[in-house]
């Protein structure tokens, strides 16, 4: 099913052309209006006549998250203060958030792409959907709202409220589709076997749609195995539009990007060159259709590769595969690059396992591994608990070279958090 | 015979934490132990109220489980839980726990192994008698 059937399935050149087109057009208009641009172009030598094809557009300048809040709060706009009508900032967990304006037209281009993505993973009119993101400053709830509302659904805004009113407002309005933080919806399913509620028979549940936050493949198997529904991965920042910017169609082998809003590029994040086609390197991404704030060559510092063949969709637009790391979430443990994305693909493996974890690095970078067990991973024999905690450290140690101890909690004991699951807490007075 | 298992972390208040909900539900412990493993524990208790005893731990969201286990009766005299072990590791079996009592003259073996049905089979045959649920109860 395509929500856009023209502009999905567009031929590669004629993609390609009208990417190059708003390509210049962005270009000239940022140099023109946007003093921060115009300066980088000066230091770059780079002058907006010189983009004649889509590959002069490595001579751009980058930009980086440092320099959206250096320009703080508002020094990237490309249209007067008075024309966007909304303001969304990223979550800043240190010092000025990122401030990301969007004009009428911006707000109709985000909804657009998240319908399209929608659609793709066969949302229809008839769907009533269950949006359990945060609203407010955070893209995830009200781009995606926008984006349900214009294929049709009933969009139920219930944000990221208690377990039981969701519980309540799923069952009384047989919500078929949700929209959740993936350590929520393991979070959720373990209150609903506290309730003695069957999602299969109890539930309406078809389709969770899971993003704002890195999780695995073996994450996603699990959330479709308890739910018995179809999970689908998407991709999104607020520097970009919010959710929706990659989506998985029905076939969830890669996410979409849609290339008529954004030119991508994946680079070697250490030399910032930009590498071919199927390598894995940090994605960057400039915006092709964004008139109040456009950026160019984005460091998104997300790890990914683009996917070179076809999709057998029908959608012309490249994918790109699941995120495999976040370069700021790297951790260093005792000389040792980690990402918790390798822990938590080991934990999701193992069926004694359930919902939550949480990693933990104190005193001299000793990393302990909290982890609550399933409702049934527990035999009643110390013994089996006792080697699962042994096979876990092992299995561990040979993913990321440093043996951490585990310590196993009851399914509910570990904090959820409202909004991005806090995965690693760091102890370590350095 | 079933023993109740309950999962706990290892930190101040929780055995108090666990039989209070079994003291509010009436339910009389007749046996228990505790076993604890680093940052987690295990009890086990006997109880008289089997079902509702597990369903009152559930409630308060705790994991319980039932665990299976052999009660033999042996003479109370010298020897006896040596000849059941000698028995058991002559046909290869192994002990995972073992806890034993002696309540009005009689001597009871509360045993925790795998190969259950193994067990069950070679202590019978040495004319051992195994206990059922209700035999303990009413020691």
């Amino acid at each position: 099913m395509f929500w856009d059937r023209e502009s999905e399935t567009l031929a590669r050149p004629t993609l390609q052309e009208l990417q190059l087109k708003r390509l210049q057009e962005t270009v000239q208009r940022v140099a023109q209006r946007v003093p921060f641009y115009h300066e980088r172009f000066a230091e770059a030598g780079v002058q907006p006549g010189d983009i004649k094809t889509l590959e002069d557009a490595r001579r751009l300048p980058f930009t980086t998250g440092a320099d959206l809040r250096t320009v703080y709060p508002d020094g990237l706009l490309a249209v007067p203060r008075s024309k966007p009508v909304r303001l969304h900032t990223s979550s800043g967990t240190t010092g000025k958030p990122k401030a990301v304006f969007f004009s009428r037209k911006d707000i109709q281009t985000a909804a657009d792409q998240m319908a399209r993505s929608l659609v793709s993973t066969g949302i229809t009119r008839s769907d009533v959907f269950q949006n359990m993101m945060g609203y407010g400053l955070f893209t995830g709830g009200l781009i995606m709202h926008y984006g349900a509302e214009k294929v049709g659904c009933l969009v139920i805004p219930s944000g990221p409220g208690t377990s039981e009113r969701q519980l309540m407002l799923m069952q009384d309005f047989r919500t078929t589709a949700v929209h959740i933080l993936p350590s929520y919806a393991l979070y959720f399913a373990g209150f609903l076997e506290q309730r003695g509620i069957k999602p299969g028979k109890d539930l309406h549940l078809r389709k969770a749609f899971v993003g704002a936050e890195p999780h695995t493949e073996e994450t996603r198997l699990k959330i479709e195995e308890i739910y018995g529904i179809d999970v689908y991965n998407s991709y999104g920042l607020t520097e970009m539009n919010g959710p929706g910017v990659a989506f998985e169609c029905q076939l969830k082998a890669g996410m979409h990007l849609w290339e008529d809003n954004y030119l991508m590029e994946i680079i070697d994040p250490a030399t910032g060159e930009p590498l071919p086609e199927g390598k894995t390197g940090e994605l960057v991404l400039t915006t092709l259709n964004r008139e109040a704030m456009p950026i160019l060559r984005y460091r998104t510092r997300d790890i990914t590769s683009i996917i070179p063949e076809p999709c057998a969709c029908g959608r012309t637009h490249r994918r790109i595969c699941r995120i495999t790391g976040r370069s700021d979430d790297m951790l260093i443990i005792r000389g040792v690059n980690i990402f918790p994305q390798q822990i938590e693909r080991v934990l999701m493996a193992a069926p004694q396992l359930g919902r939550n974890y949480v990693i933990v690095i104190e005193g001299l970078d000793d990393l302990t591994v909290k982890v609550e067990l399933s409702a049934s991973g527990f035999d009643g024999h110390v013994e089996s608990l006792a080697a699962l905690q042994q096979k876990l450290a092992e299995k561990l140690k040979a993913e990321i070279w440093v043996k951490p101890k585990i310590e196993l909690v009851p399914p509910g004991s570990l904090p959820v958090a409202e909004g991005k699951a806090k995965r690693v807490i760091d102890n370590r007075s350095l | 015979m079933n023993l109740i298992a309950v999962f706990v972390e290892n930190k101040p208040g929780q055995t108090a934490r666990i039989t209070k909900i079994l003291a509010d539900a009436g339910v009389n412990i007749r046996w228990v132990t505790i076993a604890n493993s680093g940052s987690f524990g295990v009890m086990k208790f006997l109880v008289d109220q089997c079902d509702l005893a597990v369903q009152s731990l559930k409630r308060q969201g705790l994991m319980v489980s039932l665990l299976e286990v052999l009660t033999v009766e042996v003479g109370n005299k010298p020897g006896s839980l040596q000849a059941v072990a000698d028995l058991l590791g002559r046909n290869q079996i192994n002990l995972d726990n073992c806890s034993g009592f002696v309540a009005n003259n009689r001597a009871i073996l509360i045993i925790e192994l795998r190969e259950l049905a193994q067990a069950r089979a070679v202590l019978e045959e040495q004319g051992l008698r195994l206990l059922s649920q209700e035999e303990m109860l009413g020691i």
